[in-house]
């Protein structure tokens, strides 16, 4: 019962979120009351599903990249030649966490101009550190018998890493690339503050001439984005993954 | 076979394995008894260059083995581990073909191979093939374990502890388990383990090893009546001697030709394959002085009296 009543309660989700910027419109009447004077309850300098696909896609873009980057670092300094690259590796990975992204913004615009770029520059050195914490975890936590056994049987260090140290920290792969990439469609709205087309444009709209239902949609659509991604790449995790894990 | 040449590892200072030459003939199995620390455990694995050694060399069927690469060289050997190392993400059928596989096998070929192996290890394919390693206990784990290492078909089998994670049933049978299998495949075996009355069960010939030499190369029998170290009489136990020297040998071989003395109907019975120990024990038992020793058919080989018994229980 507990598992359909949550099944229940993300499609009822979904169907609100595409709903809602299907026919933004029809929700109209529901926003009026938290504007004033008379200005539009819903935001109208743009198409809302264009902007969340357009969020979306950049988050895509930019956790693709963490990933692969992460991933390959966990992989090098978990070999016994790369061992020695752990503490820069680490430092590097965690500046791109502790670096506030608006920060990152600000450097980024003078060198790569306005627009997408800086974003997914940002994107990108934000989403590196759960990846890349999940990929070491992973790739550290196999049991050190089935990397014995592998040697043992005749697997080429490539053999060994592709066809079991890589299947058997996909699970925590995975979950970092998930965690990153939830962090990211809510940080990727501060990409409209120089000029990537995203949500954060509804946002700051509403900032701008303080329209707290223009706020409130671009909050809103992020947020129920995040929390729908994050539940249907764990549902895929699952599906796909129910024996890899060590009982 | 196996020809190992004044091998030596050393880590910086410690030297774990010190000078070891040994000859290991083909299909006999091989024990490597030894303390923890004694370097039985990296002896093994220069074997098969998971350690490769800090001088000396190994010869497999007189080639070095450092003429090749590798990872080549371990799909030729077969190698079980404490603990096994099944891959968990593997079925046990994938697990089996793993070496096979790396070899390019086809796959009618490898199908055909896990099942031959899945029926030798008496885990039904239609029941175990598609099952995953935490569905199984540790007695199948085992099984699956030593199926992985025999499925390539290798003329050497290195095992490190295989039965050291099993309890004392399981463990018998397995060892029983090991026997037939030998038996059945003709596989060269060399054996680690730290349990003397494994050694003596398993071997055909057994290395005691302490600190790094092997203190003493020889059958069972010669470790008890003629040790080389004091140290190799203090491991194989001083006490029990008599007995487990008894405990190596089968009543069949020891059968006196004949009925035995006295009244027949008195005596006990014994198979050929029970060893003197388990035939001194069953008089004990009875109360009686001699037993009959009947083979696999129940047909009469000889008699065994408690003084021939006594007569082979001592050097």
């Amino acid at each position: 019962m507990k598992v359909r009543a949550a099944t229940v309660l993300r499609i009822a989700a979904l169907v609100l979120l595409l709903a809602f910027l299907f026919w933004p419109q029809r929700f109209a009447p529901l926003f009026a009351p938290l504007t004033q004077f008379g200005a539009p309850p819903i935001y109208d300098q743009g198409n809302l599903l264009t902007l969340a696909l357009a969020q979306l896609a950049t988050v895509l873009c930019a956790t693709a990249a963490s990933a692969l980057v992460a991933v390959s670092l966990a992989v090098l300094v978990t070999r016994p030649s790369g061992a020695q690259f752990l503490p820069l590796s680490r430092t590097l990975v965690d500046i791109g966490q502790t670096f506030p992204p608006v920060a990152v913004l600000a450097v980024a615009v003078p060198l790569v101009g306005f627009g997408l770029k800086p974003t997914l520059i940002a994107l990108f050195a934000y989403g590196l550190l759960p990846i890349f914490e999940n990929s070491l975890a992973g790739l550290r936590s196999c049991p050190p018998a089935v990397l014995e056994a592998a040697s043992g049987t005749g697997m080429t260090t490539g053999q060994r890493l592709r066809s079991v140290e890589l299947p058997l920290a996909m699970p925590l792969i995975l979950e970092g690339i998930r965690l990153s990439l939830v962090i990211n469609v809510g940080t990727a709205t501060i990409g409209s503050t120089v000029a990537a087309k995203g949500l954060g444009e509804v946002i700051i709209a509403g900032l701008l001439s303080n329209n707290t239902a223009f706020i409130l949609q671009g909050a809103l659509v992020t947020g129920l984005m995040a929390v729908l991604l994050y539940d249907a790449l764990a549902g895929l995790e699952r599906r796909f993954f129910v024996t890899t894990r060590l009982d | 076979m196996i020809t190992i040449e004044n091998l030596t590892k050393r880590y910086d200072s410690a030297t774990v394995v010190d000078d070891v030459s040994l000859e290991i003939a083909r299909h006999s199995i091989t024990v490597i008894v030894g303390t923890s620390g004694s370097g039985k455990s990296t002896l093994l694995r220069m074997v098969n260059r998971l350690v490769e050694p800090s001088s000396g060399r190994v010869l497999l069927e007189g080639r070095d083995t450092r003429a090749e690469p590798a990872h080549l060289l371990r799909r030729r050997i077969g190698y079980v581990i404490q603990g096994y190392g099944l891959f968990p993400h593997r079925t046990v059928s994938e697990n089996i073909a793993t070496v096979p596989r790396l070899l390019n096998w086809d796959a009618a070929r490898i199908r055909a191979r896990v099942e031959e192996l899945l029926r030798a290890f008496a885990l039904e394919p239609a029941d175990y093939a598609g099952k995953f390693p935490y569905q199984l206990s540790g007695g199948q784990q085992q099984r699956v374990g030593v199926a992985r290492a025999l499925a390539a078909e290798p003329a050497v089998l290195l095992m490190d502890e295989p039965f050291g994670a099993l309890d004392p049933i399981i463990r018998a049978k397995a060892q029983d388990d090991l026997l037939d299998i030998h038996r059945r495949f003709g596989t060269t075996i060399v054996l680690v383990t730290h349990d003397m009355d494994e050694a003596f069960r398993l071997g055909d010939h057994v290395a005691v090893m302490s600190a790094g030499r092997v203190l003493q190369y020889d059958r069972p029998a010669a470790l008890i009546t003629r040790p080389a170290d004091p140290l190799v009489s203090r491991m194989t136990g001083l006490s029990d001697r008599a007995l487990r020297l008894l405990s190596l040998i089968p009543a069949g071989e020891a059968a006196l030709p004949g009925e035995m003395p006295g009244d027949a109907a008195a005596g006990a019975e014994v198979a050929s394959s029970a060893t003197l120990r388990d035939v001194l024990s069953e008089l004990l038992w009875r109360g009686v002085e001699s037993a009959r020793v009947l083979d696999a058919d129940g047909r009469t080989l000889g008699h065994l009296t408690v003084t021939a018994i006594l007569a082979r229980g001592r050097p």
